[in-house]
């Protein structure tokens, strides 16, 4: 019990020492070893034509919904919970963004339809802050498990979305949202710079603000975190609203690639996202992980997945292979603790 | 004052969460049997049973991993895999229903073995190892069968077995089919495994204390061989029963599913922490939502609604299993203070 807890402290101080600090975490080494060996297997496989311009943009262009949504995912799993509402609410954003855009926003001019496009962006937050308070209220005040309450709101959500457009697809955007999905500012798709945009801002907060420790230490010790005087109560709200936040930036992204909103588009990602944040170094119980571990992950999915494209081998095997890559690297780090022992000039040292 | 039992069985009603379930099934169903002319229908009650079986199944199954402390997200990948094999081997060879069942138990059982094993040995939680082997079982699945569709089944297995049991003055018959003799069969084995068996006993302790339960020598492992080994099996039966139905075996049908199941046993009163859930708790989950949801449709909401009514009932649900949790330990501080 008492080695227990002394892993589950959060690290001492994240600025120790400056060599401490340009050092990768085992985390991050592990990623980028198995990120050099898909590299190394793909270019015998696969040669020119992994590394050309034309693969390395669709990869490009196909990595940020995933990435966004995973960051959705990320901030509630650090904090020891989980969101499994973050594609619904992704979808009702989308859909009501969708609704202003097509019901005002295409007519008029100047000014009127600038200000129609703003309100359209500002209804999916709006949507998306409410169900994020719904999940966070839940969670935080009454006390139900994450996985329960947010079990329920994404059916209740889902299920709002599939009233009002009876499963519909909502289409026909101004030329901005199409250029956000499709378009590229020298070279650089714009689903990138948006994922980026989002990424940097959520690590800074993530490792570098007083939100964030709290955050991670919540997945720790909720306990602690509380009788250390700090309303944990609230903290959990804004994790959940944060999550539907960026849920609503994923939906955004997902209608401006496909130029249609939906009740159901990327419902698989759902549990896609826990094994990309898995991977990636999050602790499912919360209280460690790393966006940087996160952006690796995603990264190495994202080469299998287009790998297999390329070697014309259906998009199901990456999915059954993402699956094996979770179990192969936990095997792998077991078996590794398990060796480390026993190799000569490394015994007990971690005895 | 000595209490009479009358009142003792109200108080008992009033403060399980299966009595308070129980009643709210019952105000449903008395509802809908008013305010509609079909709910309360033998043939309505019987397709009930037959649609609601294959849910009805996987929820038994899913209650015991639960109760364990576990949970399992792969079931109905191990479901269609152990249905589409199943059906491939009876298109493909003369066998019978001793054989499709065994291959579909095996199957099942081996799926769930291997869960059981990456959980003792990964060190990674349960949700984590299932949601890896849903999508390779998944992903495999689709990769060899192209995502394509079984549409002729055996004519042995379409036509199933089913008994008149009873025909009505209209000359339409009501029949006992094969959807509830698994329905059945698989509350009574569950509920035989968790209240009349050393093993249910141990179920129960290790999902209520790791510690403890290891402590006085239950072996983890093992039982964890068993518990995610019967998912498995159930997964097997439940998918045949399924197929059974459907009349066709879709390699995608099925995925997607897990999270009304699990949905139905946490209504049920089980929890996720584990050590705590009923057979009759779940029986009355999966009721409330096949009521729900078939009652919606007989008032006439429109479909497209019914998700959402059904996604407002779990969240009031398990809102309310929170606040009656947390009142309880306030009250154990109480008292101990």
């Amino acid at each position: 019990m008492s080695q227990d807890l002394a892993t589950r402290m959060p690290p001492a101080s994240p600025r120790a020492t400056p060599m401490a600090r340009l050092r990768p975490s085992p985390v991050l080494m592990r990623l980028f070893t198995l990120l050099a060996v898909l590299l190394v297997l793909f270019a015998l496989l696969l040669g020119g034509k992994l590394f050309n311009a034309t693969a390395v943009r669709s990869m490009a262009f196909q990595l940020p919904e995933l990435g966004v949504l995973s960051l959705a995912m990320m901030i509630p799993l650090l904090s020891g919970g989980l969101d499994l509402s973050i594609i619904a609410t992704a979808n009702l954003s989308a859909l009501a963004a969708a609704y202003v855009f097509t019901h005002f926003g295409l007519t008029g001019g100047g000014a009127s339809v600038f200000a129609w496009h703003i309100a359209a962006l500002l209804a999916a937050f709006c949507v998306a802050g409410l169900v994020g308070l719904l999940n966070g209220t839940v969670i935080a005040y009454l006390g139900v498990s994450p996985i329960l309450a947010t079990l329920g709101t994404m059916t209740m959500v889902k299920g709002i979305a599939v009233g009002l457009t009876h499963g519909g697809v909502i289409a026909g955007f101004p030329p901005f949202m199409v250029f956000i999905g499709n378009g590229s500012i020298a070279g650089v798709p714009m689903v990138v710079i948006v994922f980026v945009a989002v990424a940097i801002p959520v690590g800074v907060l993530l490792t570098r603000t007083p939100f964030g420790n709290i955050v991670a230490m919540l997945g720790s010790n909720q306990q602690a975190v509380r009788y250390s005087g700090i309303d944990t109560r609230r903290v959990l709200v804004k994790v959940y609203m944060l999550s539907a936040t960026l849920s609503a930036v994923a939906g955004l992204l997902m209608m401006a690639r496909f130029n249609s909103a939906n009740a159901a588009y990327g419902e698989s990602y759902l549990l896609i996202t826990i094994l990309a944040a898995v991977l990636g170094g999050i602790d499912p119980a919360g209280g460690f992980g790393k966006v940087s571990g996160l952006v690796l992950s995603l990264v190495i999915l994202q080469l299998v997945s287009t790998s297999a494209n390329l070697l014309n081998i259906s998009q199901f095997l990456s999915l059954a292979l993402w699956g094996a890559i979770l179990l192969g690297v936990a095997g792998v780090g077991r078996v590794w603790a398990w060796l480390r022992p026993m190799l000569p000039g490394r015994g007990g040292a971690r005895a | 004052m000595p209490k009479t039992s009358r009142t003792m069985i109200g108080a008992s009603l009033l403060h399980s969460h299966e009595g308070k379930l129980l009643l709210v099934v019952v105000a449903l169903a008395v509802f809908l049997s008013l305010a509609t002319r079909s709910f309360f229908s033998l043939q309505n009650m019987v397709d009930l049973l037959t649609s609601y079986a294959f849910s009805g199944m996987l929820a038994a199954g899913l209650l015991v991993v639960l109760i364990s402390g576990g949970i399992d997200i792969s079931f109905t990948a191990t479901a269609s895999v152990a249905q589409y094999i199943a059906m491939t081997v009876a298109n493909h060879f003369h066998v019978g229903w001793i054989e499709v069942i065994a291959i579909s138990a095996a199957i099942g059982i081996a799926c769930g073995l291997l869960n059981a094993v990456l959980i003792g040995t990964l060190g990674l939680s349960s949700i984590i190892v299932t949601i890896a082997t849903l999508n390779v079982f998944f992903g495999l699945l689709m990769f060899f069968t192209h995502g394509n569709e079984i549409f002729s089944l055996p004519d042995w297995f379409v036509n199933g077995a089913s008994w008149v049991v009873y025909t009505d003055a209209d000359q339409t018959p009501y029949v006992f089919n094969l959807q509830m003799i698994g329905l059945i069969g698989a509350f009574v084995l569950t509920a035989i495994l968790l209240t009349r068996t050393n093993i249910g006993r141990q179920i129960y302790a290790l999902g209520s204390n790791v510690e403890a339960a290891k402590r006085v020598g239950i072996k983890v492992f093992r039982l964890n061989l068993l518990v995610y080994g019967y998912m498995g099996f159930v997964a097997g039966m439940a998918s045949l029963i399924q197929a059974q139905d459907a009349q066709s075996v879709s390699p995608n049908a099925l995925v997607g599913r897990e999270l009304d199941v699990l949905a139905a046993v946490v209504l049920g009163g089980a929890s996720l922490t584990g050590g705590v859930g009923t057979v009759w708790g779940t029986i009355l989950g999966v009721m409330l939502l096949a009521f729900l949801q078939n009652g919606l449709l007989l008032l006439g909401v429109p479909s497209y609604w019914s998700q959402c009514f059904t996604g407002a009932v779990i969240l009031i649900a398990v809102s309310a299993l929170a606040v009656e949790r947390q009142r309880h330990r306030a009250a154990a501080r109480r008292v101990m203070a």
